[in-house]
């Protein structure tokens, strides 16, 4: 079958696609994006966390063809065409600075629900409190760190976006 | 040699970082690359034209094979090979301590998902398909599922016609001697064999089976060279151990068998032991094509060891006052089908089974045994994480029986500096066990119980869940320290290899760093910058790849690397500043004294030099390499376990803090408090990060992680069954680093990753065991034990 849906802003073709193949396959072995990962493929840890028309998605759950026509984001797209070379999304940022990345395996999917959560909270005009933290990335396991380190880096792209409202949603 | 496309820049990075020293938050090399997700993880690798391994594993935990058809498997369109072991070389077996364990299966299946053959495909679907069609004739055997049952099995060797007894921890060469189902029997004697005491307290204990449950799946890129050697990519924890193995396997030399570390995803332990290593070798070999081998969640649970599941027996003397007279223990080690690391788990938890504690008078044995049952190997803490439990339990069960406060009679019998173990050997380091307990206590505790209406469901055990409001909600604090050897002990040769480099890139002076010391997570390639600026005051480190062109590092176990690769990453360092400094004098002309090396230049306060150390160099490359080596040890007496086993003592401790649901048996943790003494923090953010994350796998096992086994099959090998702590699991934590330099170790540090994860699951039991007055002599705790429903 032949899928065709935009990723990262980026029109993509790819021929030959199994019926079993999911979106988190083809996106890491058919288009040359394997930033998002596959820690679990039983959409159970949400390493494989996407946008899909703006909505965070497993990636394993979704069937490629189920992404047909549609707008998909990556990590790989967080960071905005046209940045300058070492500029990083204030989320990815966070991480960094606040020490929560240590494997890193999670942290694609986290970025992408942080991303998520904290443009939606914005747009209420709030930054979001620490439960609603806690219950946003709920489907999102990290196994180094405890995520005490992941719940400070959340707070501190909320302060810096909410401080720079230019800063654009992924999705 | 062709090298994957999808390695990062082409080739595994050169990850170059300007920025902090030893003692400052310096971040991650790799840390860009990982939050931009273009850090090339084994599982993400790719090559034009490669084909996709696949394994078939046997569903029976002990059987028989009467035949292997492969035909209709290679029948199927797309499919290039199907090997079984009449496949293999070289060596059918291997092992990290005893190579009792089939490449894949020859006649006799030991465990459930033992591997028994490989196809390699064009596509992954389709190897799945074909290795379904392979059909084995298995005759089904009985499996022998309890370590105390196989120890006194009528049919003594059933499970392995020789395995070994190993008096002596050599991960290089084993001495099989035919023993039976007994891995290692450690025995420690102490003191008077008979002793009696005014109070005693007796208890028996359970640990169930802990998965590492790392993220990254097992995975990794064989590509064969045109020498007739093979190049392997994969995420491991040692990459010569792995080299050593696979090169018996394939039965070539090493300079046939190049291994180069790919991204981990997390180790844990659980990547100590071959996976898809040699499969994917032998598969490449065999097609001529590079192999990708990458495993789904479930076969993860079947592609690596686990934790060791243990049962125990411990009986503690004390006088009147509280002091402890004596402690026996029993504890048997669920080794599973292959020895794996069972050695050195035993080791661990026969000479630190008793806790950081003073005991004139100590008995213990401690088993490790085979059965059906999934092997099991080294995990975080391994050997201590098991006995912590029992022994803080019986501390907590003699305080009761004494009348005292569990915390009091833990400081009365700590451990110090100058103490004595209970395997003769004097801590020769700072011991702060009571500064640990004590720093605890006088950390503030949460806000109490929430009650009323106005009471956020979030808060409440059960959660959003609604069940309850505070009704039948008691809060428990539980306290526990713990202890853990620092690297390789009992005589281990445990060393590491560093090569660095200084030489000038673009007019600036870059030093690089090269070991085979295995980054999985933990910052160590952080470290060896940190480390590099450090000696050789420049700024830019370049680590280089961690590959098999540079010596051993050992493995990236044991809380060893800051410790033994960083020393050799120091020593190496200090022996490139010395060759620099030589060169210096010579510029100067004249001996100077206070030559050192600073801010990109040499210097002298006295003489009033600063020599931009560009200019020292020009040309010149100074390249020192050097194997280091800690102070050794020795192995322990085989009759009474005495001896200078250990080289370091790592020291934590937890005060945890629950909410129980006590009609429902739910459990909210609220909070976890921790304290360790890390020597110097290297890194302090990464230290921290270390400790939480240990404290996370702890309370796993307390609350929620079991492998469930029965009949010696796994009940729940998925994310949906066994549960790791959440976001929502996990209370808000309070971490206080000390730091008492060891005086042996370099910069006085101490391995940091293990003691957290130790100390952390048994505060947790003793605070459910607080909240509820229930015994609780089981982890992981589970809510009908709380209701005794
Ligand atoms: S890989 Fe999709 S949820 Fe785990
Ligand atoms: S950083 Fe390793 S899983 Fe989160």
């Amino acid at each position: 079958m032949r899928l065709s849906c935009t990723v990262n802003g980026t029109p993509q073709q790819v021929d030959d696609v199994w019926e079993g193949e999911s979106l988190l396959y083809v996106l890491r072995e058919r288009m040359g994006l394997p930033g998002s990962k596959n820690a679990c493929e039983q959409g159970e840890c949400g390493s494989c966390t996407v946008y899909l028309d703006g909505l965070p998605v497993c990636a394993c759950l979704v069937a490629a063809g189920q992404a047909q026509g549609r707008e998909v984001g990556t990590v790989e797209g967080l960071t905005p065409a046209g940045a300058a070379p070492g500029e990083l999304h204030p989320v990815q940022q966070a991480f960094l600075e606040a020490g929560a990345v240590q494997c890193g395996f999670c942290t694609p999917g986290l970025l992408v629900a942080t991303d998520d959560l904290v443009h939606r909270s914005l747009a209420e005009g709030r930054k979001p409190a620490d439960a609603e933290i806690r219950e946003a990335l709920a489907g999102n396991l990290c196994r180094c760190t405890g995520y005490e380190k992941i719940l400070d880096a959340v707070r501190l792209a909320a302060d810096r976006m909410a401080a720079d409202p230019t800063a654009e949603a992924a999705r | 040699m062709s090298t994957p496309t999808r390695t990062p820049s082409g080739a595994p990075a050169q990850m170059t970082g300007a920025g902090g020293r030893v003692g400052d938050d310096a971040q991650r090399p790799d840390g860009v690359l990982k939050v931009r997700g273009e850090f090339a993880y084994s599982s993400d690798l790719w090559m034009e034209d490669m084909l996709w391994g696949v394994t078939l594993r046997s569903p029976h935990p002990h059987a028989r094979i009467r035949s292997i058809d492969v035909g209709p498997a290679l029948a199927v369109p797309g499919v290039y090979a199907v090997l079984t072991s009449d496949d293999v070389p070289g060596e059918k077996v291997y092992g990290l301590e005893l190579a009792d364990q089939p490449v894949l299966a020859l006649d006799v299946v030991r465990y459930q998902g033992e591997p028994v053959a490989l196809v390699a495909a064009d596509h992954p679907d389709t190897a799945r398909r074909a290795a379904a069609r392979i059909v084995v004739d298995y005759d089904v055997w009985e499996p022998v599922t309890d370590a105390r049952v196989a120890l006194g099995h009528p049919t003594w060797n059933q499970l392995h016609d020789a395995p070994a007894e190993v008096t002596e921890l050599s991960r290089e060469s084993a001495n099989l001697h035919p023993h039976g189902n007994l891995v290692r029997h450690l025995k420690v004697r102490k003191g008077d064999p008979e002793p009696t005491a005014d109070v005693v307290v007796v208890g028996e204990y359970e640990v169930g089976m802990q998965d590492q449950a790392f993220l990254g799946p097992e995975s990794g890129l064989a590509v064969p060279g045109e020498d007739g050697g093979v190049d392997l990519y994969v995420a491991t924890q040692w990459l010569h151990v792995d080299q050593r193995q696979i090169c018996a396997a394939l039965a070539m030399p090493p300079d046939k068998v190049r291994l180069t570390l790919a991204g981990v995803g997390g180790a844990f332990g659980g990547r100590e032991d071959l996976s898809m290593h040699v499969h994917a070798c032998l598969l490449a070999l065999h097609t001529g094509k590079p192999v990708k081998m990458s495993y789904n969640r479930e076969e993860s649970f079947f592609g690596h060891v686990h934790r060791h599941p243990a049962t125990m027996r411990y009986e503690h003397g004390a006088t009147r006052d509280g002091d402890l007279v004596y402690v026996k223990a029993t504890i048997y080690f669920d080794g599973g089908a292959y020895a794996s690391s069972t050695p050195a788990v035993v080791g661990n938890g026969g000479t630190m089974g008793i806790g950081p504690y003073v005991v004139p008078n100590v008995h213990v044995d401690c088993y490790g045994a085979y059965t059906n049952n999934p092997p099991c190997g080294a995990m975080r803490g391994f050997g201590s994480v098991q006995t912590a439990f029992a022994y803080e339990s019986q501390m907590d069960a003699l305080a009761a029986e004494l009348g005292t406060d569990p915390v009091e009679l833990r400081c009365r019998n700590a451990m110090e500096q100058g103490s004595e173990t209970p395997t003769g050997q004097v801590v020769d380091s700072p011991a702060p066990v009571v500064e640990l307990l004590r720093r605890l206590e006088a950390m503030p505790l949460p806000p109490d119980v929430p009650t009323g209406d106005d009471v956020d469901l979030r808060d409440m055990p059960g959660g959003v869940s609604n069940t309850t409001h505070g009704e039948g909600v008691r809060r428990g604090v539980g306290y526990a320290v713990a202890y853990k050897n620092v690297a390789f002990s009992e005589g281990f040769d445990d060393h590491s290899t560093a090569r660095v480099r200084l030489e000038v890139v673009g007019g600036e002076a870059v030093a690089t760093v090269h070991t085979a010391a295995a980054e999985v997570g933990q910052g160590l390639v952080t470290v060896e910058q940190q480390i590099a600026r450090t000696e050789l005051g420049v700024d830019q480190v370049t680590v280089h790849p961690k590959d098999t062109s540079v010596g051993s590092a050992g493995s990236t176990s044991a809380s060893r690397q800051t410790y033994v690769t960083g020393g050799a990453v120091k020593a190496a360092c200090e022996a490139v500043r010395a060759r620099v400094l030589e060169m210096a004098r010579s510029v100067v002309g004249r001996p100077v004294v206070d030559l050192r090396l600073d801010g990109g230049k040499v210097v002298s306060d006295l003489e009033g030099v600063a020599l931009p150390l560009a200019d020292v160099l020009g040309d010149e490359v100074v390249e020192e390499t050097l194997e280091w080596r800690h102070r050794p040890t020795e192995a322990v007496d085989p009759e009474t376990g005495q001896g200078f086993a250990h080289v370091q003592y790592a020291f934590s401790a937890h005060r945890a803090v629950v909410d129980v649901d006590t009609e429902l048996g739910l459990v909210k943790v609220v909070e976890m408090a921790c304290t360790q003494d890390v020597g110097k923090a290297i890194n302090p953010q990464a230290v921290v990060g270390q400790i939480q994350g240990g404290t996370a796998q702890g309370l796993g096992l307390a609350v929620m992680e079991e492998i469930l086994v029965r009949d010696g099959r796994v009940q729940n090998p998925s994310f949906t069954d066994y549960l790791i702590p959440t976001v929502l699991d996990m209370p808000p934590m309070r971490v206080e680093i000390l730091e008492y330099a060891d005086p042996h170790a370099p910069y006085g540090l101490r391995g940091v990753g293990e003691a957290p994860n130790i100390s952390s699951g048994p505060a947790v039991l003793a605070a459910i065991r607080q909240a509820t007055g229930l015994p609780l002599t089981r982890v992981p705790v589970r809510p009908e034990h709380l209701t005794g429903t």
